[in-house]
């Protein structure tokens, strides 16, 4: 074992490289032509063979990996969430009052609350807002791109593009190199320490959060926005409706449906946000969420049962949200 | 009086209002403080180490110093303990590419499924797969690393690490195949369901098959949905932390950009010429996708979340 640990720290980074590749490459060549050698058999066969060989090729394997990767496990992290942090005995309850009576633990939920109530709202209200200024606009593409971007970056990325934002210069007469601390200077204040004083840092890292979905709502609201019909706002243009009263008397009731979609799409996005709470803090200095206590309680302290219980958690809180989805998809079929 | 202007004038009318000054230059506020953070970054990492840490970035423009040394450093130094960040660059496009090919294949088939084969239970199988889109992936977590390793207990009894699969791609391919199923095939059976009757049921009746409706037919004509996905679940997987950080097994061998990001984060919190560099390195690829692909990725999300 020794001297294969030794035999592992001598390769070069192109020597992993080399491997790497040559694995992707070969995965990647016998995935297709098994695919390949399956309809080269497919489309050979009789049709009365292909009339069951059809649900083998193209159901079967995407259900059984949603059985074995996400509804199995579903059930076996709500029976680990009863037992112990091995999963050998059961305990009932215990982990969910651990959950619920352990001060850090409320912490943890009592952030995630405020995170999923605040960064929807305030991310499809901005969204909105950007979406309506820039309708009738005639060149909103740049604006857009820009504010869309964040998008693209990934939430470690997002956390060290803020982290530099709000970084803090603890010695006295240093230049700041922290753009929050060097605008508070500017205007005669003293900088806080900002990631570190609770429970200012929550909201530092909630605004990275609504840096990144504001993008998203204004996207998909604007297009509903494209899709209300000029007449009725120029019908209430004739009745003498104000740009204001137009805005949230004709154009929101008529993307309500969409505005609803983008609010649970940012909820259930939040819900699970754990990269930005790691990367800026840790978890550290009462930030903590869910989605990151569950992943040290599952991987740090090793304890599957407490983890368990959180993720259960964490499910339960958005299982309200996958029901109107599907009551919304019901509705929307019947109307077809 | 209102009854009396014609139609074009209100329209035009219109135009002015929702375009005024006022809300094109509030958007423009908007646009510009959503870009500063990053172009501060961006701005900071071609600074040379001195200048960072004793001025802030936007004094640049007055004293303009370009260094890119810290892009040389953070991607070519490095020891075999602590791989150079290039190495990670290669394993993020390993993990990724497989990742992206893998559940695109599996859902474009289960689309055409679901789609067009008329079998008992089709719609509570479509139901189920459209609410596992938000189960969120945690759930899955510890259940799944456990099915991978008892796999391997299962398999030999001598477990050598270079066969084992975990702290392979494999579980990391495998875990995001599995997680991005769901949207995939939903944004995929919108789209397929859209072909029309007439095209498929003309080409049944001149005898063509399953398969070859399939590869002739429907193929071809989901290309743009599949670029769609394609796109998504590529920005999904580049950016991801938490599937790699677990189905890695820690193993720097595969660790892809963002763990290695991360780490730096935590090891050396003030470095930031090396954080500044690094972090550009790792949003480059996503950057570059998204803006030459953006219409594709916008239509991607609108079929995802506006429906009708």
């Amino acid at each position: 074992m020794s001297s294969l640990a030794i035999l592992m720290a001598r390769k070069t980074p192109f020597d992993v490289i080399a491997e790497n590749f040559t694995l992707l490459a070969l995965a990647l060549l016998s995935f297709s032509a098994i695919v390949f050698l399956i309809f080269l058999l497919g489309s050979r066969s009789s049709v009365k063979t292909q009339e069951w060989l059809k649900y083998l090729v193209f159901l079967v394997p995407a259900l059984l990996l949603l059985l074995i990767g996400l509804i199995y496990p579903t059930f076996r992290t709500l029976i680990m969430s009863f037992m112990d942090k091995e999963s050998e005995t059961f305990v009932g309850f215990d982990n969910y009052i651990w959950a619920f009576t352990i001060p850090e633990i409320n912490v943890v939920l009592v952030n995630t609350l405020i995170w999923t109530l605040t960064v929807p709202l305030i991310s499809t209200l901005l969204g909105l807002a950007i979406a309506y200024m820039t309708d009738r606009m005639k060149r909103p593409a740049a604006i857009k791109s820009l504010i869309f971007m964040p998008m693209a970056i990934s939430f470690v990325g997002a956390g060290v593009i803020w982290k530099f934002v709000y970084n803090y210069q603890p010695r006295e007469g240093q230049p700041e190199i922290g753009l929050l601390s060097a605008i508070f200077k500017a205007i005669g204040l003293t900088p806080p320490n900002w990631l570190l004083e609770a429970p200012l840092n929550t909201y530092l890292l909630i605004v990275v959060m609504i840096w990144i979905q504001t993008g998203f709502a204004m996207v998909v609201l604007s297009a509903a926005l494209k899709n209300v019909p000029d007449e009725i706002v120029e019908a209430a243009m004739l009745d003498g409706a104000t740009a204001f009263k137009r805005f949230y008397l004709v154009s929101v009731p008529m993307i309500r449906a969409t505005i609803v979609v983008v609010l649970t799409t940012i909820m259930i996005g939040t819900l699970k946000v754990f990269d930005i709470v790691r990367t800026m803090t840790g978890g550290n200095f009462q930030t903590n969420v869910i989605a990151n206590e569950m992943y040290s309680q599952s991987f740090r302290q090793m304890n599957y049962g407490q983890g368990s219980a959180l993720a259960i958690i964490l499910f339960v809180a958005i299982i309200p949200i996958i029901v109107y989805n599907i009551r919304q998809l019901r509705l929307e079929r019947t109307e077809r | 009086m209102t009854s009396l202007v014609n139609k074009t004038s209100v329209k035009a009318k219109a135009k002015n209002i929702f375009s005024s000054p006022i809300a094109a230059f509030a958007a423009w506020v908007i646009a510009i403080l959503w870009t500063i953070p990053t172009f501060g970054l961006l701005v900071t990492s071609i600074r040379p180490e001195k200048d960072i840490n004793t001025s802030g970035w936007w004094t640049f423009f007055a004293n303009p110093n370009i260094s890119f040394e810290n892009y040389t450093q953070v991607l070519f130094e490095g020891s075999t303990t602590n791989p150079p960040l290039f190495q990670f660059f290669f394993n993020s496009l390993a993990v990724t590419i497989p990742a992206v090919v893998f559940p695109i294949t599996l859902a474009v088939f289960a689309a055409y499924a679901l789609a067009w084969f008329n079998f008992k239970g089709r719609d509570f199988i479509f139901f189920s797969i459209f609410a596992l889109q938000v189960v969120p992936i945690q759930l899955a977590l510890i259940p799944l690393l456990q099915l991978f390793a008892k796999g391997v207990e299962i398999g030999g009894v001598t477990v050598i690490p270079d066969f084992d699969i975990t702290g392979t791609y494999i579980p990391i391919w495998i875990a995001h195949t599995i997680f991005g199923l769901p949207l995939a095939i939903f944004l995929l059976h919108n789209f397929l369901a859209q072909i029309p009757r007439e095209l498929i049921e003309a080409a049944r009746v001149d005898g063509a098959g399953w398969f070859t409706l399939f590869s002739k037919i429907v193929l071809p004509l989901s290309v743009p949905a599949i670029a769609s996905f394609a796109i998504f679940q590529f920005l999904w997987v580049w950016n991801d932390l938490l599937v790699g950080l677990t189905f890695g097994g820690g193993k720097k061998e595969v660790a892809p950009m963002t763990i290695r990001l991360a780490e730096m984060v935590g090891t050396r919190g003030s470095g930031w010429e090396l954080l500044t560099a690094g972090a550009f390195v790792s949003m480059v690829v996503p950057l570059i996708v998204f803006f030459a692909l953006q219409r594709y990725f916008v239509r991607g999300l609108l079929a995802g979340s506006v429906k009708g």
